[in-house]
């Protein structure tokens, strides 16, 4: 299974990757992806807000997606809240399989449906000015090609 | 009584992160809840005034503005979401 945690304190992503291995020998492969606080513009920091109770079932549902999608043999999917700095980690998405191809398409996947479907709102501190993340078109086209490949297949 | 919830900048804008509502009489969608819920206030008719820029959900689903509400126990109202 995929297992999913919405936390404030960090996360350690090769201690969460090499748990998703450890004592076992059908895996061939594990996809890490980590999303970092970006210091763009003069960002001072990132406060994640979040509707708590929707956002475990959202990321529950996300993740049993993937798994009924894609051959996957576990995952971990860690995404924080509250104040963060530039340099710190906010998400990760982290997914076994015994070949490459599922855990890269299931990784990505994730990150697609998470940033549209999970219910985060990002606000920007920049020297004192705060301003909320618009959400971005581009964010929505990625999240719809998924769509149009189920219906392909 | 139902439970509102409001995220990020529909909180900020109605000065609110939750209120609790009696549903008045001929509010069954959330249309109908919108309409009603920007005579509350400046603040409610700012945040809610483009129903395009927001997202509903009904008891942790998202929803489109012909759900009903009647038998709503939680509404959150907030803009597209941004985490990742």
């Amino acid at each position: 299974m995929i297992t999913t945690r919405v936390q404030a304190e960090a996360f350690d992503a090769g201690a969460e990757a090499a748990a998703l291995a450890a004592g076992r020998s059908d895996i061939g492969a594990i996809v890490s992806f980590t999303g970092l606080v970006r210091a763009d513009d003069g960002l001072v920091a990132l406060t994640l807000e979040h509707y708590p109770a929707m956002t475990v079932r959202q990321l529950a549902a996300i993740a049993a997606q993937a798994w009924a999608r894609w051959p996957l043999l576990g995952g971990v999917v860690i995404h924080r809240h509250g104040r963060l700095l530039p340099g710190d980690p906010i998400v990760l998405v982290a997914i076994a399989s015994a070949h490459r191809g599922a855990a890269f398409d299931a990784s990505e996947f994730l990150m697609d449906w998470l940033k549209t479907r999970a219910p985060f709102w990002k606000q920007e501190d920049r020297h004192g000015k705060q301003s909320w993340v618009a959400a971005k078109q581009s964010d929505d086209a990625a999240a719809a090609r998924w769509d149009a490949r189920e219906e392909q297949q | 009584m139902i439970t509102l919830l409001y995220f990020a900048w529909v909180r900020t804008r109605i000065g609110l992160g939750e209120e609790r509502l009696a549903l008045p009489p001929g509010v069954a969608s959330v249309a109908d809840l919108l309409d009603h819920l920007v005579t509350l206030s400046p603040g409610h008719a700012a945040a809610l005034a483009d129903r395009d820029a927001i997202r509903i959900a009904v008891d942790e689903d998202f929803v489109g503005a012909d759900a009903s509400v009647v038998a709503a126990r939680e509404i959150a109202i907030f803009p597209p979401v941004t985490g990742g």
